[in-house]
């Protein structure tokens, strides 16, 4: 039997882990540290699913009612 | 030991919270006091008395004893009173009385058996590893001490285990253990003898706060500049409340200690003990039940510590958290039309007492001379003069012209308030930003501010009472900021959904569809006056000429010559009947906006054009010329619909409720007929007939059912009763144009009330299986349960009335709960988005820069700048370039 994935539900917007040198042009972009992200709990279930580590960044791209489509970056943490 | 008071700010690292031991007090102290007199009879503080010179100063001149700081310098410091017998501190008699009978009388442990300790012990540890709070826990361990009937720990003389004894409390300060009052250095004793393991398991830091601590033996004195003395102008000191109650203190205290050195009788001393009991309460809390207040000369209560702290006026709600300030006036607001919004009415007597600090330089010195030499009698003068050297001199009728001959560069003059200074203008609850604005001043007579009716819905103002407050900013800084960020014309847009939220209201909206609707023919002379407020010095080419030859305009016209050249627009107006297909331009009812090149075309001008939260033309007037522009047009928009309003004349009284009879026959069948159409659906239902809607049951089916026909039926009445009254009344103007009111409330007014609702279902309360007692017990009929066919202008009768009123006790009790609950809910949300800042880059961050959205409303866009971005705006654009349509 296929395990159900998080992620194809339609109400979790998509979500991967990032790069290293994508999350340092996105922190340079912002010009700020690691810690300043928005941050995601390692026991969320989203974490778990995607296999995503304590200091991994996440990218979400979400569907947007203003501009359409946004990214969202979230630091994995403790 | 060093007491000086370092003046670096440090870092607070922990806070330790426990009892102060008498030992502490000692070392803190800087001396013991033991006169309780204060001053000598040279006016100098005596030695060793409540105002020595080494618990601080307040006296300018004197220096402080102890760090050598002059009065303002030295922060005070702490003496103390040595009390002769131990007292109990009224703040802890909750606290001594667990505790007295949670331990053995003799003993003095705890008496609960090791293994019950050792548990709490261990919960109590858990609980801190946790971070939670001990407290039920540590109520547990009290009441199960105090069940315990024998010590498990001592015998008595018999060699069994020592009952534990009574312990009664009363009132304020007394334990009566087996009919004897137990003295407080009883109580001392047994406190003092209870192991540390044992007072841990109270939850206490034996470290830091041992029970017996809780009794006083040394008493701390406030330093001076706690309790500063004031001197009356008659050049009498006067000491503050507490200095009052040290001064007893010390005299009690003092008595007692010769008393019983002299070797008193145990009564007197007993009493002399009860004395200084009283005494130590009332000086920390005059409030205690039970115990009579002290009491100054005068016969009022005095205000001892714990009254300085408690209550709204305290010094936490009222000192700490309050916040008052300077420069500020507050008074009850009324209308006036021809003010500009950006203006506001102010007082003559406010801003005669309230000045703006003006510096002096070469170029302003002549006026400013004249400003002083008008003094504060003679409004716009000036009130104060401030030298170089900082010193105020208050201008007064006997100065004023000396000091106009003094004033000079450097110096800086208090000038009274005038025309065009700006100022803050604020009604509470500031809600949003809308809620504090910008205005320039309008100096004017009479006692009430004065503010352009269109600023009243980001106020939330309106003139039953309401009262304002005004701030005069004191800096040119302040001033700059303020006009350029908060005036009101920066304001007209609101970011919370991106239209404007001031704008025409009521009487403006109203004026301007009677203005503009068909054809009115407007003499020239009728024209001027229209515009007489509207800087318009040429009329455009008259619409025609009467037969007699006289040129007239139209409204149309009229309303076009305040919208600014060039602007280009389309929209139903809210009077648009909602045709199945839009014929746009040629709409019959001129109910379709057509403005080209600042000329309205077609359409008549109502709420959706000028009011405030729909106006269209407002928002892009706004939007395309900026706040000043808008600003005026607001202001002319406003003046013209007033003149409007005034030359057709808009009234309402109760004839304009009237139907004709045939119409009220016509209303009257409607709900006849209704209410038999509800007789059938009811016998339906007792007959089993009726089928259940998916998902309810029978009985909410035909509640449904009957809500649907009853509430058709009122509506139906209502189109009745609006088709006759046709739409020249000035309650169907008002309502169809937006002004005021809805056609709902005609309805109710001419035609049918309809069915009153409690929680969304007709109303079922009342006695068993029906309403009231004129109805049949399982009645379903339209009238049993809450339908109002009357309307007001005919008048309701008893069951109907008692139903109406039922259904508004709701509406009422609703509006308090809700305003209270969002009140709070908002309150919550401001407080944690309050910090939140959109950056130069589009992000949001908090104050540590943790980043919250990365764009704005994820797409960046200030609303108020944004024009829907919608396809519309580019092919404005075009249209406005190119001259073409966009295919």
């Amino acid at each position: 039997m296929r395990k159900f994935s998080l992620l194809d539900h339609n109400s979790v917007p998509k979500h991967e882990i990032m790069q290293e040198d994508e999350v340092r042009s996105v922190l340079g972009n912002y010009q700020i540290e690691k810690e300043q992200l928005p941050k995601l709990k390692e026991s969320d279930p989203v974490t778990k699913e995607l296999g995503a580590e304590v200091g991994d960044v996440v990218k979400i791209t979400r569907i947007s009612q203003t501009a359409g489509e946004s990214l969202y970056y979230r630091l994995v943490i403790e | 030991m060093d007491t000086k008071i370092p003046s670096i700010p440090k870092r607070i690292g922990a806070i330790k919270f426990g009892l102060i031991s008498p030992r502490e007090f000692r070392k803190m102290s800087v001396t013991a006091v033991i006169t309780a007199d204060t001053y000598d009879d040279d006016g100098y503080p005596i030695d060793m008395g409540l105002m020595d010179l080494r618990l601080g100063v307040i006296d300018p001149g004197l220096k402080c004893k102890t760090c050598s700081g002059r009065a303002g310098e030295c922060p005070g410091h702490f003496g103390h009173i040595e009390l002769v017998a131990p007292v109990i501190h009224v703040g802890f008699n909750k606290m001594i009385r667990k505790t007295l009978r949670a331990i053995c009388p003799k003993c003095s442990r705890l008496t609960l058996d090791p293994a019950k300790k050792a548990g709490y012990l261990e919960q109590l540890a858990k609980l801190k590893e946790m971070g939670h709070l001990p407290d039920s826990l540590i109520n547990d361990v009290f009441k199960e001490a105090a069940k315990a009937k024998t010590c498990p720990y001592c015998n008595d003389a018999d060699g069994k285990p020592r009952k534990k004894t009574v312990i009664k409390f009363e009132k304020p300060v007394e334990y009566i253990e087996d009919g004897e009052k137990l003295t407080p250095t009883e109580i001392r004793d047994r406190f003092e003898n209870i192991p540390d393991e044992d007072v841990r398991v109270f939850g206490m830091d034996p470290e830091n706060a041992r029970p017996e601590w809780m009794i006083l033996t040394v008493l701390p004195v406030p330093p001076v500049t706690v309790r500063p003395s004031i001197t009356l102008e008659s050049g009498q000191r006067s000491e503050d409340d507490l200095t009052h109650k040290l001064v007893d203190i010390i005299r009690i205290n003092q008595r007692f200690q010769e008393n019983r050195e002299a070797g008193a009788p145990q009564l007197i001393i007993e009493d002399l003990w009860e004395l200084l009991q009283y005494h130590v309460t009332t000086f920390f809390d005059n409030e205690v039940s039970g115990v009579p207040p002290a009491r100054h000369r005068s016969g009022r209560p005095l205000k001892t510590l714990s009254q300085r702290l408690k209550g709204k006026e305290g010094r936490f709600r009222g000192s700490l958290s309050g916040k008052r300030v300077n420069f500020s006036a507050r008074t009850v607001v009324s209308p006036d039309p021809n003010l500009s919004i950006n203006e506001v009415g102010v007082p003559l007597q406010i801003a005669k007492q309230m000045t703006i600090p003006v510096r002096i330089i070469e170029r302003n010195v002549d006026l400013m001379r004249m400003y002083v030499n008008r003094g504060r009698a003679n409004h716009p003068g000036a009130n104060y003069v401030i030298r170089e050297d900082g010193r105020r001199i208050k201008v007064t009728d006997l100065n004023h012209e000396e000091l106009a001959e003094k004033i000079e560069p450097g110096w800086t003059v208090e000038r009274q308030l005038i025309d065009g200074d700006i100022v803050l203008f604020n009604r509470q609850p500031s809600l949003h930003k809308m809620s504090i604005m910008a205005h320039q001043i309008k100096v004017l007579p009479n006692k009430t501010f004065r503010l352009n009716p269109c600023v009243c819905p980001p106020y939330n103002a309106d003139f039953d009472g309401d009262e304002m407050n005004m701030h005069v900013l004191q800096t040119e800084e302040s001033r700059a900021e303020a006009k350029i960020l908060m005036q009101v014309q920066e304001n007209i847009l609101s970011p919370r959904f991106g239209g404007p939220i001031i704008g025409g209201i009521h009487d403006h909206i109203s004026g301007m569809f009677l203005l503009t609707r068909n054809e009115n023919f407007i003499s020239k002379n009728g024209a001027l006056e229209l515009l007489r407020k509207a800087d318009i010095r040429e009329l455009p080419e008259p619409a025609g000429h009467t037969d007699d030859g006289e040129p007239y305009w139209n409204g149309k016209q009229i309303f076009s010559q305040i919208v600014p050249r060039g602007l280009e627009l389309e929209f139903p107006a809210k009077v648009c009947f909602q045709c199945e297909t839009c014929k746009k331009g040629d709409c019959e009812n001129d109910a379709y906006v057509v403005i080209k090149d600042g000329e309205l075309i077609k359409g008549t001008i109502d709420e959706n054009a000028i009011g405030a939260f729909k106006g269209l033309v407002l928002d892009k007037v706004v939007k395309e010329y900026g706040t000043t522009i808008g600003a005026k047009f607001i202001d002319d928009v406003t003046r013209l619909a007033i003149r409007g309003v005034m030359r057709t004349g808009l009234s309402f009284g109760i004839a304009d409720e009237d139907v004709p009879n045939e119409a009220k026959i016509e209303i009257f069948d409607t709900l006849v007929k209704a209410e038999e159409e509800v007789h059938d659906l009811i016998k339906a239902y007792e007959a089993k007939e009726l089928e259940a809607l998916p998902g309810r049951t029978l009985a909410e089916t035909i509640e449904m059912l009957i809500m649907q026909k009853l509430g058709k039926a009122r509506d139906n009445a209502g189109q009745i009763a609006g088709n006759h009254l046709g739409l020249e009344n000035s309650a169907v103007i008002m309502a169809k144009s937006g002004a005021r009111g809805s056609m709902l409330n005609l309805t109710q007014m001419a035609a049918c009330v309809g069915q009153q609702a409690v929680r969304g279902e007709r109303i079922r309360r009342g006695y068993s299986q029906r309403t009231l007692p004129h109805f049949k017990k399982g009645d379903l009929a339209a009238d049993a349960h809450g339908f109002v066919k009357a309307s007001y202008k005919s008048g309701l009768n008893p069951t109907e009335y008692f139903f109406h009123a039922i259904g508004g006790r709701e509406g009422l009790v609703d509006t308090a709960v809700r305003t209270s609950q969002s009140g709070y809910l908002q309150r919550r949300l401001v407080n944690a988005l309050q910090d939140l800042e959109v950056q130069y880059d589009g992000s949001v961050r908090e104050t540590r820069g943790v980043v919250v959205q990365f764009k704005y409303g994820e797409d960046g866009i200030d609303s108020t700048k944004s024009d829907y971005s919608k396809p519309e705006a580019v092919h404005r654009i075009v249209r406005a370039v190119t001259g073409k349509e966009v295919e």
